[in-house]
């Protein structure tokens, strides 16, 4: 399952920086988006990787740390998504105020040739 | 609820969190508002800008500290009554509140040259003030990473909606760079906080601070990974070279109210390298002390050589505004390196004294550039075609201003520039010189005199300034001498803060034995994290306190 996790989050972010790097203003939103997915995995890892543990300790029974997840970093991640989300639509609007002013998805305004 | 507890709510230890929550209930409330009702959001603004400013020196009055505390009292406010490494908190220190108050201090006369129209030229100019405010100050007070990165996004995405108010291609297109550049930055201040995490299992700045002496030879490297890659995100937003190429350009093109807050946008950046670099890489944290420093050192350098280039080759005013910041915050980071490798205490203090100092200039400069330009005659119009030889945005068509004009507008627009050059330059008698003298004296005096990096510094620093010097002179004679006769259409309530900063900087020089003291108790308070440190930790919960009153009585 690591290995799965770091080559999916390894892909994303390799992909993100790709498109980042791009001219076109569509493919660098694309690529904001695909790192901040490779991003948030990241931060979910970092909690280390556990199947079926719940993250809230249950008062009721004796309570042994190592049968719980860590809940900190599912926090950390849901406030940087919903965080990375509304940034990136912002973004997504100045996108389109740019295409309205500049007629051209080159993310300088104008092609390097003409 | 008793009445101590309701005396508690009022309390004076609770006014620790107003600078964040003054401006975030001015901005909502702004927001019931219609958007046409300009004059009523401008009163809101100011109300709140001045209670924030009252709110902060009163704050900075308290965190003066005595002898035993190391002249720095901890203001610890524990959010939801966590016990410390556990919950939020927010912290204040000498410095924290130093900020604060520059913050304060630059918001009132950007909002009062925003009232003369710029406020009108986009939608929810004050509210997106506000957040930016809130933004600002929550990140001076912060605690701990992930906090300080959800500040950092308040104020990331209100100056993305200031940088881009009024519209225009120009500006559009400036500001899509900028949002690109800063959401990447983001992402690699998301993965430092998560590797922090993952590796001490804290994300406390204290409680970090605390633990490094102690990571194991293993974890240690991943730790300074995850530090360095958390310091790309506020070199980014620094404007440290290489990852400056968005400033110049982002705040030439944002209005100049915008840019003029802008110019503390930096300095957060700086704040937060200047609060890490002596929490985490402390003398005391065993084998990382000192880390990073020779990094930042390069970069400060090359940031202030790259401004210095770049303030030569601009042809707009406004441009060299953008490259006069980086000069100012790569100054700073140099500095900063150098007091991390035991340059002492009076060079930090120095850098304080410039921090505050450059960044009043600056905003004035961004304000005045604007005034300076609208009056462009003959001379600026053959600039304005050279300009666009060289690729430079075409000028924006100028909404006709109407109102009071003052009678030898020229005259004291041209005072106000001459203070401001001086300023940025590095003359006598302004600060930027009491400034700079201070710093190359320290380093002379200091442990650092005589080292390679010292007089590197030494050059550099002087060099930035005559390159200061000589661009400012040059565009200073084209505009105010070589101009048509007939001044710009300015009203006084544009002129008033422009004024207003300048003898802010006058008051610096006036009261600069006073000032200095402040800014060299700052700086020893930093060299002596320990108090930081014990006064985040052994924080105590108020509830802890009313069990034991409620179990005494």
């Amino acid at each position: 399952m690591e290995l799965i996790l770091a080559l999916a989050i390894g892909t994303l972010v390799a992909s993100g920086l790709w498109l980042v790097m791009r001219p076109r203003s569509f493919q660098v939103i694309i690529g904001l988006c695909l790192l901040s997915y490779g991003v948030n995995m990241f931060i979910f890892s970092m909690g280390r990787l556990r199947m079926g543990a719940a993250p809230i300790l249950d008062p009721s029974v004796d309570i042994d740390p190592t049968a719980y997840t860590d809940p900190i970093p599912q926090a950390l991640v849901l406030t940087a998504i919903v965080i990375s989300f509304a940034t990136t639509a912002l973004f997504l609007v100045v996108l389109l105020a740019a295409r309205g002013f500049t007629g051209t998805d080159h993310v300088d305004g104008k092609e390097r040739d003409s | 609820m008793n009445e101590t507890a309701l005396f508690d709510f009022a309390g004076p230890q609770h006014m620790l969190i107003a600078p964040i929550l003054i401006p975030v209930i001015a901005g909502a409330l702004m927001l019931f508002y219609e958007d046409r009702q300009r004059q009523s959001k401008l009163g809101i603004s100011l109300v709140a800008c001045v209670l924030m400013l009252v709110v902060s020196v009163d704050l900075l009055l308290r965190s003066k500290g005595t002898g035993p505390s190391g002249g720095n009292l901890i203001g610890l406010y524990v959010l939801g009554d966590w016990p410390t490494p556990f919950g939020i908190n927010l912290v204040l220190d000498r410095l924290s509140a130093l900020m604060l108050v520059l913050a304060s201090l630059l918001s009132i006369p950007a909002l009062v040259y925003a009232s003369a129209g710029w406020h009108g030229r986009g939608q929810h100019f004050h509210s997106l003030f506000m957040f930016l405010l809130m933004g600002v100050n929550g990140a001076f007070l912060t605690g701990d990473f992930f906090n300080l990165f959800v500040f950092f996004e308040v104020m990331l995405a209100a100056s993305y909606g200031l940088m881009l108010h009024g519209s225009g291609a120009e500006r559009v297109k400036a500001g899509f760079h900028y949002i690109a550049v800063n959401l990447v930055a983001s992402l690699f201040f998301l993965i430092g906080i998560a590797l922090i995490y993952g590796v001490v299992g804290t994300l406390n700045m204290a409680d970090l601070a605390q633990r490094m002496p102690g990571i194991s030879d293993q974890d240690r490297p991943l730790v300074h990974a995850a530090l360095a890659i958390l310091g790309i995100a506020f070199l980014v937003k620094a404007g440290i070279w290489p990852l400056c190429f968005w400033l110049p350009s982002a705040y030439q093109m944002a209005s100049p109210p915008s840019a003029a807050m802008f110019a503390i946008l930096t300095k957060v950046g700086v704040y937060v390298i200047l609060r890490l670099g002596f929490l985490a890489f402390a003398p005391g944290s065993g084998p990382s002390a000192g880390f990073g420093a020779e990094v930042l050192f390069v970069g400060g350098i090359a940031t202030m050589a790259f401004g210095s280039a770049g303030i030569l080759g601009s042809q707009a005013m406004s441009r060299m505004a953008g490259y006069a910041v980086l000069i100012s915050s790569g100054t700073l980071v140099a500095v900063i390196a150098l007091a991390m490798q035991d340059g002492g205490v009076p060079i930090l203090g120095a850098a304080l004294y410039y921090m505050v100092a450059s960044t009043l200039g600056i905003s004035a400069f961004f304000l005045l550039v604007e005034l300076a330009e609208r009056g462009q005659g003959a001379v600026a119009a053959m600039l304005a075609l050279s300009a666009d030889l060289y690729g430079a945005p075409d000028e924006e068509p100028e909404e006709e201003v109407t109102g009071l004009t003052l009678p030898a507008t020229m005259t004291i627009l041209s005072i106000c520039f001459a203070a401001l050059a001086v300023l940025l330059a590095g003359l006598p008698p302004l600060p930027g010189f009491l400034g700079k003298v201070m710093m190359l004296s320290s380093l002379l005096q200091g442990g650092q005199g005589g080292t390679t990096a010292s007089w590197v510094f030494f050059a550099v620093l002087i060099l930035s300034g005559l390159a200061t010097l000589i661009a400012l002179v040059r565009v200073g004679v084209q505009t105010f001498w070589a101009g048509d006769d007939e001044g710009p259409r300015v009203m006084a309530i544009e002129i008033v803060p422009i004024a207003a900063l300048v003898l802010m900087v006058l008051v610096l020089t006036w009261q600069s034995r006073p000032v200095m003291r402040y800014m060299e108790a700052t700086a020893s308070a930093l060299h002596r994290p320990q108090v930081y440190i014990d006064g985040v930790i052994t924080a105590e919960r108020t509830v802890d306190q009313r069990e034991e009153e409620a179990a005494s009585e």
